[in-house]
């Protein structure tokens, strides 16, 4: 059994519904990458592990504890990172201060985890006085990964995180994301640079239609001729 | 030169201080009108009246001190009142929220139903305070009238023109400052302040860091109810209360919370600022002043007053359609309506 895993989930936000009989989950220290074609319900996946939409069959365990009837707010105390795809920081306040917000269910000391984010991305510790909602779109990405990490998660959830950002900037994150990954946190993402991703994922799922159509390593994935042909193109 | 001098005395006088008084009195209105707009995302109807409400259990609390002789000397007895009209204003509000926009809340209802309900609590505050106090006029205003009058003033400078400075609008400016520093204070260098500022940019990600709603909802109106009271009282202590007044003073607090920015309290204090004293200048004759600054032949013969002051709501009304057709999110970028 996977450390976080969303096992059968059938659901949608209501209307029809747009997962079916999912299952995707991530071992601590491992990055697991959820790809797949537009529509294929990708977010909606980690949206449900999330337990930002409801299931109404399958469950979510973590560490072995079952968390499906909890809402979001308890998933993150329970140590859930999540980072959405949009409005992911608080434009309005410095890069400091949406740290501190991410920390906000703390009640201990916190420098040490922001300097452990500021280490992790230096550019941040530069830019820490100035509106998050200044920055450009690759470092206001890694805001919002620091603000996630602020409450040292055992898990960290990515809504695709390079959406809108140059191949380089792409290529740094992924790096930084790894890095992540080697201090112990499990990394659950989204991704539409399929190829990339996939280099770098210990796990990957293909998503078709809210169905998981192939589950194996990164590796075998981009290995895989007939995954090849019909989603990395070629 | 003198007569420069009492050109500027004369601007000083008539247009300047009470330009800032009543700003302050304006600013502090619109910090509630922003502080809910940017929490709870609606434009608060009912606030006028929370100013009248608060104001008039000031007044309760300050009659009752002057009937037991407590009074503060040369300062009015109302600021030692206010804390009985906040408190009172802070039950209101609360009181209101619970019953009535906590359920629209639930419903995760659009800001014009919040807006339409805000408008429906105004007309119940309007009716609780004719049945408590009555719709007329009362000054509660005690304690010595000026820090400066007109004659000391002559006689300190030898010009032909007084200046006075009331004790009420020493006291609005004073009053005004604390309140401010302490707001930005909160807003800005507490835990808490930080969160409600993080609610009102993005009310998805304050949920997902944990941040308490309920717990944003309640301080921003408590908030609210200090500075309303506060704003009241000093308006109440500096012109006089009556409850029709606080209905009207309304358009110049939105008109000062949209020019300024919508949901940004900086822009609400400059907004403020802006329309107190276009108000005035405006509405002011200027017949003396060019009268000082002109030779004698060419003095002007009527008042030279743009518009009477029976018509000062047009000016903010006039401002705030021209900021919403040229620059909807207005002055300090706040949100647009």
């Amino acid at each position: 059994m996977s450390f976080l895993i969303g096992e059968n989930m059938t659901g949608g936000y209501g209307g029809a519904d747009i997962l079916h009989d999912c299952t995707i989950g991530v071992e601590k220290g491992e990055i697991a990458v959820v790809v797949g074609p537009n529509g294929a319900g990708k977010s909606t996946a980690m949206k449900a592990v999330f337990g930002m939409l409801n299931i109404h069959t399958g469950r979510v365990m973590m560490d072995g504890e079952d968390i499906t009837s909890l809402s979001p707010q308890a998933r993150v105390q329970k140590g859930m990172g999540f980072v959405p795809q949009t409005s992911n920081v608080f434009a309005t306040m410095s890069v400091e201060e949406n740290l501190e917000m991410g920390a906000f269910i703390r009640e201990d000391d916190i420098k040490d985890t922001m300097e452990q984010v500021f280490e992790l991305f230096p550019i941040l510790k530069e830019k820490r006085k100035q509106p998050a909602g200044e920055l450009s779109g690759g470092q206001r990405q890694q805001v919002a990964v620091g603000r996630a990490l602020m409450t040292q998660p055992k898990v960290l959830m990515l809504d695709e995180p390079t959406a809108g950002v140059s191949p380089i900037v792409m290529d740094e994150l992924f790096d930084r994301i790894i890095e992540i990954a080697k201090t112990g946190i499990a990394i659950l993402m989204v991704e539409q640079n399929a190829k990339q991703a996939l280099n770098i994922a210990d796990k990957g799922y293909v998503l078709v239609q809210g169905k998981n159509r192939y589950t194996d390593t990164g590796e075998a994935l981009m290995a895989d001729p007939e995954v090849r042909k019909a989603f990395l193109g070629g | 030169m003198t007569d420069f001098l009492n050109a500027i005395v004369l601007l000083l006088n008539f247009l300047v201080i009470p330009g800032i008084a009543y700003g302050c009195q304006l600013a502090l209105g619109a910090l509630g009108v922003t502080l809910i707009y940017g929490i709870l995302r609606f434009s608060n109807f009912a606030h006028g009246e929370t100013m009248a409400f608060g104001t008039m259990f000031t007044i309760l609390a300050t009659w009752f001190l002057q009937s037991n002789g407590i009074s503060l000397g040369p300062i009015p007895t109302a600021l030692l009142a206010m804390p009985i009209g906040i408190l009172a204003a802070i039950l209101l509000v609360l009181g209101t929220d619970k019953l009535v926009y906590k359920f629209y809340r639930k419903q995760k209802s659009k800001p014009v139903i919040y807006l339409i309900a805000s408008l429906g609590v105004m007309f119940f505050y309007n009716g609780l305070i004719r049945f408590i106090i009555g719709p007329d006029d009362r000054i509660f205003t005690d304690g010595s009238r000026f820090i400066i009058t007109a004659r000391e003033f002559k006689e300190m400078t030898g010009l032909d023109q007084g200046m006075a400075f009331k004790m009420t609008q020493g006291i609005t400016i004073v009053v005004t400052i604390i309140c401010v520093a302490a707001l930005f204070w909160f807003l800005n260098r507490t835990r808490t302040g930080k969160s409600m500022r993080a609610y009102s940019d993005n009310e998805d990600l304050a949920l997902l860091s944990g941040i308490n709603p309920d717990r944003v909802v309640m301080i921003a109106w408590v908030l609210t109810a200090v500075l309303a009271t506060v704003a009241g009282t000093l308006y109440g202590l500096d012109k006089s209360f009556k409850p029709f007044t606080y209905l009207q003073i309304l358009l110049p607090i939105f008109a000062a919370a949209i020019v300024g920015g919508i949901g940004n309290p900086v822009g609400a204090i400059l907004g403020g600022f802006f329309i107190a004293l276009s108000e005035v200048a405006v509405t002011f004759a200027y017949k003396q002043v060019i009268g000082y600054l002109v030779p004698e032949s060419w003095a002007p013969e009527g008042l030279v007053q743009l518009l009477s002051t029976d018509y000062k709501f047009a000016v903010s009304f006039t401002i705030l359609v021209i900021v919403l057709l040229v620059k909807p999110t207005g002055l300090m970028k706040g949100q647009s309506i």
